[in-house]
């Protein structure tokens, strides 16, 4: 199979072969691949949708496709990028793999669930994909009523797919909580738990106490929509508010399903490249435990405009400022912890860097949002689309990119060339800041979003970001076109490539199928770097 | 699964207190020993009925948000449902969930197959003999026109709110009925089990589990009754 | 596994005491309470599933990381209430907007 003949060593990919042996394995590494190979395929369908958008509006016409074309475009955008690529990118395929690696464990709690969990997001997409495929969704990712349950388009398998979709999250967040709890392995204290899994433990509490209240709203637009009258039904009294207010219960919290594992990547990656302890290691721990939380107090800030009453926009609208106390403690500590250390600039620590600021802005632009003002100003324009892309843009698709990076050789056994990855990780930070950047300005400037034309005066900004995610496209493609091949042709990387202080580094590269030959004991914190300033331990 | 069977046990195996011998005396692989794997998989189930009071939490809010807006249409829906159907059905889904305390007791107690499975049996009979009650008080809500979409014949004002008192009763009770159908199939599955001679007194988990499950499926009616049958008189 | 067993005896006094509580709950809709209607009616219920949390489902006898669990989702059913009520409850009193 390899290109350079190496010595024959056990591990979880060659202990058997063969179709069957991964689709009914339980083995959380090969579940973790079967999640990446088909997160992959969606991300590729939601970028594909993005690309669309992005050419259309490159002029102020709407050429390219028609106004209702195009508002299936952002609707399929926005559900495949959101409930199929970023809710499950990086808990369920980083999380997956490198979690009991972390904790020193043998396997998840509950392997055949994980394995459930792949089936049930496998069918939840093939239902989502068949309803964007077969005519499309136009109400936006949403699902606002009273239109959706009007709207002439492809809505109920919509809801149904995505409602499915929600059951794998629960199962894998439940899985995550359920291991950390019980299967830490001997030593393994909570506050020697490594950041990323605190962060993968705030986001599982979030993914089980969020997703049903979607799933079960969700059903009831469905049975609305079925009978052409239902719960939130205007006509019978019904509230629309209501669902706006059940649905951003999840979908809020589902920005930090988004962001918290990011944040835990870039606090693995930060002190490996750093070589140095993470400072304030408890503070940034409790802090996504803290985003949790507070996660769930502000989904009001979502409806400022929607004739919500003015006491609880202004509860909601304080308590929004609450929640960059945690985040901002977070960038601190990343920053504080680079000081003085003896950084190096491999790929990885390139994107966490980037993730600080580009996090640090969609953050800052977060707070002018919290501000009833200025949000009634800008709601619905490009101000908010700008924002929301440097969060789950800037901040979860750098963090999912750099902990793939991170944790590849770990993974696969193999290294990627180390230039390649350093060109991509620029690539697409200037591409995303090229792309996205011209929408505050276009979005202050007032033009709307969700349009496919506009006046001519947003046509230069908008070239510009049009040609940015030509560049952000050509930079998401590369890593598949030297990752892939780094599989045969990269040079074999040991146990521990980065010199990083994890568990998961402890083991060989790639672990063999039971994960260590011995479950290691821990007697240290987790960035333990003897003679470094050492704040951990 | 297949796979799992093909890896190796490693130098833990060593260290399981494995007290008996059996189908089930070896934990799965990533547990050290059967202690570990029960407290594991019953904390696993309490997550879950977490989510499940989550699921129904969202209908509760909509119930709280309705009836702060339209008491008297709540009150006006709430008349039209028989109480002592809705009585009579509370006391069999409590007498259920006591027999299936007794089965886990009978298991735990290492009673005889026999004695666990009818206490089981008895819970699965209880809980059908709840359905066909549900179904009947349906049935009786179709006949005089109090079903939404299928039957509805209120009309003048204020009937668009009492329909709405009826879309979350029937959402609310619905999806309790599904809920509690999935119980009857696991106690099923269990009374098979248990007939097999699966269950030990220290090997029960998954009776344990199915116990949680059902006891919620309880609480959630016990608290469905005074919100829609006992509104006010 | 290391959990007590629970006596019998104590499964049927709780399954009694569960049932008098229907049949309080049920007496005390027939009585006039005014406002304190719905609110006894949910205590009793409050009640009925404290019992069966504690000896059916026997919290009593868990550790309390059980607990916590529990009071978990109690909180974050507590939060979605209050903070949907909040507007729900007070969207007249500027806008004028209340149904």
């Amino acid at each position: 199979m390899s290109a350079i003949t190496l010595p024959r060593q056990d591990t979880y990919l060659n202990i058997n072969y063969g179709i069957r042996s991964w689709l009914l394995t339980t083995d959380h590494k090969r579940i973790a691949i079967l999640y990446l190979v088909s997160i992959t395929l969606m991300f590729v369908i939601g970028g594909a949708a993005a690309t669309m958008m992005r050419i259309e509006l490159f002029t102020p016409a709407s050429d390219l496709v028609d106004a209702a074309t195009y508002n299936k475009l952002f609707t399929m955008h926005g559900i495949v990028m959101i409930f199929f690529f970023l809710v499950p990118s990086i808990p369920a395929i980083l999380g997956n793999f490198i979690l009991p690696l972390m904790l020193g464990a043998r396997d998840l709690a509950f392997p055949r669930i994980n394995l459930l969990s792949w089936y049930i997001y496998m069918l939840g997409a093939g239902v989502t994909l068949w309803a964007l495929i077969a005519g499309g969704v136009d109400t936006g990712w949403t699902f606002y009523t009273p239109y959706s349950t009007a709207s002439p388009t492809h809505v109920v398998a919509a809801t149904v797919g995505v409602f499915i979709a929600g059951f794998s999250s629960i199962l894998t967040g439940l899985n995550f909580i359920v291991t950390t709890h019980k299967l830490r392995a001997p030593g393994m204290t909570w506050f020697r738990l490594p950041l990323f899994v605190w962060s993968l433990y705030a986001t599982s509490l979030i993914l089980v106490l969020a997703t049903p209240v979607l799933a079960i709203t969700l059903v009831l637009v469905a049975v609305e929509r079925l009978f052409h009258v239902g719960i939130f039904d205007p006509a019978l009294g019904g509230d629309p508010l209501l669902y706006q207010h059940l649905f951003w219960f999840y979908s809020h919290p589902a920005v930090y399903i988004m962001v918290l594992p990011a944040m835990g990547v870039v606090s693995e990656i930060i002190p490996t490249f750093a070589h140095k302890g993470l400072f304030g290691y408890k503070v940034v721990a409790i802090s996504s435990i803290a985003i949790a939380v507070l996660g769930f107090l502000v989904w009001g800030h979502h409806m400022f405009v929607s004739g919500m009453s003015l006491h609880a926009a202004l509860m909601f609208s304080a308590f929004s400022y609450l929640v960059a106390i945690p985040s901002a403690i977070k960038v601190f500590n990343w920053t504080s912890s680079l000081y003085k250390g003896s950084i190096s600039y491999d790929t990885p620590m390139l994107y966490a860097l980037g993730f600080i600021g580009l996090f640090t802005i969609g953050g800052l632009t977060g707070l002018y949002l919290a501000a009833l003002g200025v949000n009634v100003h800008v709601t619905d324009t490009y101000f908010i689309v700008a924002h929301f892309h440097y969060i789950m843009v800037g901040g979860s698709v750098m963090g999912y990119f750099g902990g793939l990076h991170y944790w590849w050789p770990k993974m696969t056994g193999r290294m990627y060339p180390e230039k390649w990855g350093r060109a991509a990780a620029i690539i697409i930070f200037i591409g995303f800041n090229a792309t996205f950047f011209p929408q505050f300005i276009l979005g202050f400037e007032g033009m709307p979003r969700r349009y496919a034309a506009y006046p001519p005066e947003f046509q230069f900004l908008n070239m510009l970001s049009s040609l940015g995610a030509v560049l952000l496209g050509i930079g998401y493609i590369l890593p598949a076109l030297y990752l892939i091949p780094s599989l045969w042709f990269g040079k074999q990387a040991g146990p521990n490539p980065w010199d990083a202080t994890g568990l998961e580094w402890k083991t060989s590269s790639p672990p063999p199928a039971n994960n260590f030959e011995k479950i290691p004991v821990v007697t240290t914190g987790p960035y333990h770097y003897p003679g470094k300033q050492d704040k951990v331990g | 699964m297949a796979e799992s069977s093909l890896r190796p046990m490693n130098a833990l195996g060593d260290t399981h207190s494995v007290e008996t011998s059996g189908a089930h005396a070896a934990p799965d692989l990533q547990f050290e020993n059967l202690e570990q794997q029960h407290a594991t998989r019953v904390f696993g189930m309490w997550i879950f009925l977490v989510t499940e009071l989550m699921l129904f939490g969202a209908l509760f809010l909509m119930y709280t948000v309705y009836r702060a807006f339209y008491p008297a249409a709540f009150a006006e829906g709430s008349r039209h449902l028989d109480l002592a159907l809705g009585g009579i059905n509370t006391a069999v889904l409590i007498v259920s969930s006591l027999c299936i305390a007794l089965a886990i007791h009978a298991a735990r107690t290492s009673a005889k197959r026999s004695q666990l499975a009818l206490w089981l049996l008895a819970a699965a009979v209880l809980g059908i003999v709840f359905m066909v009650i549900k179904g009947y008080e349906y049935f009786l809500h179709y006949q005089n026109g109090e079903m939404p979409v299928f039957n509805w014949t209120l009309t003048g004002a204020g009937a668009g709110h009492v329909q709405l008192f009826f879309w979350l009763y029937f959402a609310m009770t619905g999806v309790h009925a599904i809920h509690l159908s999935i119980g009857i199939a696991l106690v099923g599955i269990m009374i098979l089990r248990a007939l097999l001679g699966n269950f030990k007194p220290n090997a029960y988990t998954p009776l344990e589990m199915t116990g949680l499950y059902w006891h919620f499926v309880d609480i959630i009616w016990i608290f469905l009754l005074p919100l829609l049958y006992l509104i006010a008189r | 596994m290391s959990e007590p067993i629970i006596p019998t005896r104590t499964l049927f006094i709780v399954c009694g005491a569960l049932l008098l509580l229907t049949a309080l709950t049920i007496g005390a809709y027939f009585m006039d309470l005014g406002i304190l209607h719905t609110p006894v009616a949910l205590a009793i219920a409050g009640a009925k599933a404290v019992l069966i949390l504690l000896f059916f489902m026997h919290l009593r006898y868990s550790s309390g990381l059980t607990r916590i669990v529990l009071l978990a989702g109690l909180l974050w059913l507590g939060i979605l209430i209050l903070g949907t009520m909040d507007d729900a409850l007070t969207r007249g009193w500027v806008l004028g907007t209340a149904p």
